[in-house]
């Protein structure tokens, strides 16, 4: 018991558990969208734009998250129009943007700073190393993305739910199209601080997917999935503290044993 | 007077026009049945209105005040994911969302409205259960309560009694001429069954990738069209 109290004194560790509360109720919240819209991929893809724009912030010396932020917000847009035009599948679209982005910041690393340990830890996830100014950026962005998800909850669940009857009806499904996906860039970015670039995309699906097994109305996948993920991260950052393992990883196995979990109640 | 005008419309496919030359207006308070075959156009004449689909060329004219959130809709097959976590009574409240304006919240108007007409289409049982996991003919119940929650000038219906049984489409017509005659709301429905479409509908607009027909539901009984498409039988 002792050990926890002194776990939570550290500054470090309750900026992280504040900052990491916050982005996994996002990412859940947004999650459940996401994985029912079929664009589940779409936050991996972003997580490799958001590894170019940091790779040339840090190479330019900008801040990262401020540089970061409005360029993943804008490839989201971008990504989203591609995935509707015709011509290009959706799947395909992502894999080009993504993998363009990833191989330009790769060269931009090279070229310049090496692997430092700013952009390994956008690589890997880091959130034990937030700053004062990063954390409060996070804090504010966060609250944002959760104010504006319950303000529009209902119409979010029309889009998601059949777009066509929507649009049909006179709702403007171009425009929630489009803040959903801001709001998940921005979820994005924000998580690749806490998971990596590499293991955002669970921290997005596993919660919505868990959810998903048991419950039967939206509302309750979306506050089923919320409650999921910030449990596994209260207990990924907890034993990644106490067994010194790697926190954005010890978050992902948290989400897949509850994964199995859920899995294992849904069949009963 | 006029709600709804459409002149010279065309449509197509990538390229090849499947829907050619069509005219006909729906005046408030109408009833409007589109019939023809398999493959002539209906629905995509139904996007068209709707706005989902773009004509090729000519106009779709909205007057007396018709804006597209007084517009309820039930499409004739909704390409859904199989999985989706949905209740019916938020399936059938999402129906009232083009009635919220700039509010966040659904009214306890709005919700009153979902319960009845969940009522009206016999689903209020099923309030709490899974859409996905209900009967095809449930389902279509459900869009249908969802479509009269958004409807407050003009619905659109695309086959809206197929996978009903006979006792409940019989219900489903009556309900739907109930709506048209004491709300005050046109219909416009495309239907195969053509006797129950001449026995309540006003008008009748028939195609076969163009317009073969347009007039009142009397003038149709009458028609060479009708003849023919009935395969010699008069109604
Ligand atoms: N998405 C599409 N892409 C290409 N062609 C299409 C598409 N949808 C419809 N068509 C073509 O347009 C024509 C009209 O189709 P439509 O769906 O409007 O017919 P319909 O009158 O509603 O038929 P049904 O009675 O079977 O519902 C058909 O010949 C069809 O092949
Ligand atoms: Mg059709």
């Amino acid at each position: 018991m002792t050990e926890f109290i002194h776990m939570f004194s550290y500054h470090f560790m309750q900026r992280a558990l504040i900052v990491g509360v916050l982005v996994s109720l996002c990412a859940a919240l947004l999650g459940v969208s996401l994985v029912l819209k079929r664009y589940s991929m779409i936050g991996d893809g972003l997580s490799h734009v958001g590894f170019g724009a940091l790779a040339i912030a840090s190479a330019l010396g900008f801040a990262p998250l401020a540089f970061t932020v409005p360029v993943v917000v804008v490839a989201a847009i971008l990504l989203l129009r591609l995935s509707r035009s015709s011509r290009v599948h959706g799947d395909a679209a992502i894999a080009i943007i993504s993998s363009s982005a990833l191989a330009i910041g790769v060269i931009t690393v090279s070229l310049t700073t090496g692997m430092n340990t700013e952009v390994s830890s956008y690589m890997f996830g880091s959130i034990l190393s937030l700053s004062r100014s990063d954390a409060i950026l996070s804090v504010v962005l966060s609250l944002a993305v959760l104010v504006l998800f319950i303000l529009f909850y209902p119409r979010i669940f029309a889009v998601t739910f059949d777009e066509t009857f929507s649009r049909a009806t006179g709702t403007k499904t171009e425009l929630y199209n489009t803040l959903l996906a801001v709001l998940t860039a921005v979820t994005v970015v924000l998580g690749m601080r806490m998971m990596g670039a590499l293991l955002i995309s669970s921290l997005i699906i596993f919660p919505a997917l868990s959810a998903m097994r048991v419950c039967k109305s939206f509302k309750a996948v979306v506050l089923c999935s919320a409650a999921i993920s910030v449990m596994c991260f209260l207990v990924g950052i907890t034993a990644s503290y106490f067994l010194e393992t790697p926190t954005g990883a010890s978050i992902v196995v948290a989400d897949l044993c509850a994964f199995a979990l859920f899995a294992l109640i849904g069949r009963r | 007077m006029a709600i709804l005008t459409c002149e010279e419309l065309s449509f197509s496919y990538e390229g090849k026009t499947v829907l050619h030359d069509v005219n006909f207006h729906v005046d408030e308070g109408d009833y409007l049945c589109i019939v023809g075959e398999n493959g002539s156009g209906k629905s995509t004449l139904i996007k068209g209105l709707l706005g989902l689909k773009a004509p090729d060329s000519g106009r779709i004219i909205h007057s007396d005040g018709l804006c597209a959130n007084m517009i309820g809709y039930l499409p004739q097959q909704t390409e859904m994911q199989r999985d989706f976590p949905a209740s019916v009574r938020e399936v059938v409240l999402s129906g009232c969302l083009n009635s919220m304006g700039r509010r966040f919240r659904y009214s306890a108007a709005d919700r009153e409205r979902a319960e009845m007409n969940m009522e009206r289409m016999g689903i209020e049982d099923l309030a709490d259960e899974s859409y996905q996991a209900l009967s095809g003919g449930q389902q279509q119940r459900v869009l249908l309560a969802r479509a009269l929650c958004a409807t407050k000038k003009l619905l659109l219906l695309d086959e809206p009694v197929t996978g009903l049984d006979p006792k409940a489409s019989a219900e489903m017509y009556n309900i739907i001429k109930l709506i048209n005659l004491c709300d005050d709301i046109s219909v416009i429905m495309v239907s195969h069954d053509i006797h129950e479409a001449v026995r309540y509908a006003t008008k009748i607009l028939h195609l076969g990738h163009s317009q073969l027909f347009f007039g009142t539901a009397a003038e149709y009984r009458e028609s060479a069209q009708a003849r023919r498409f009935l395969g010699g039988n008069r109604i």
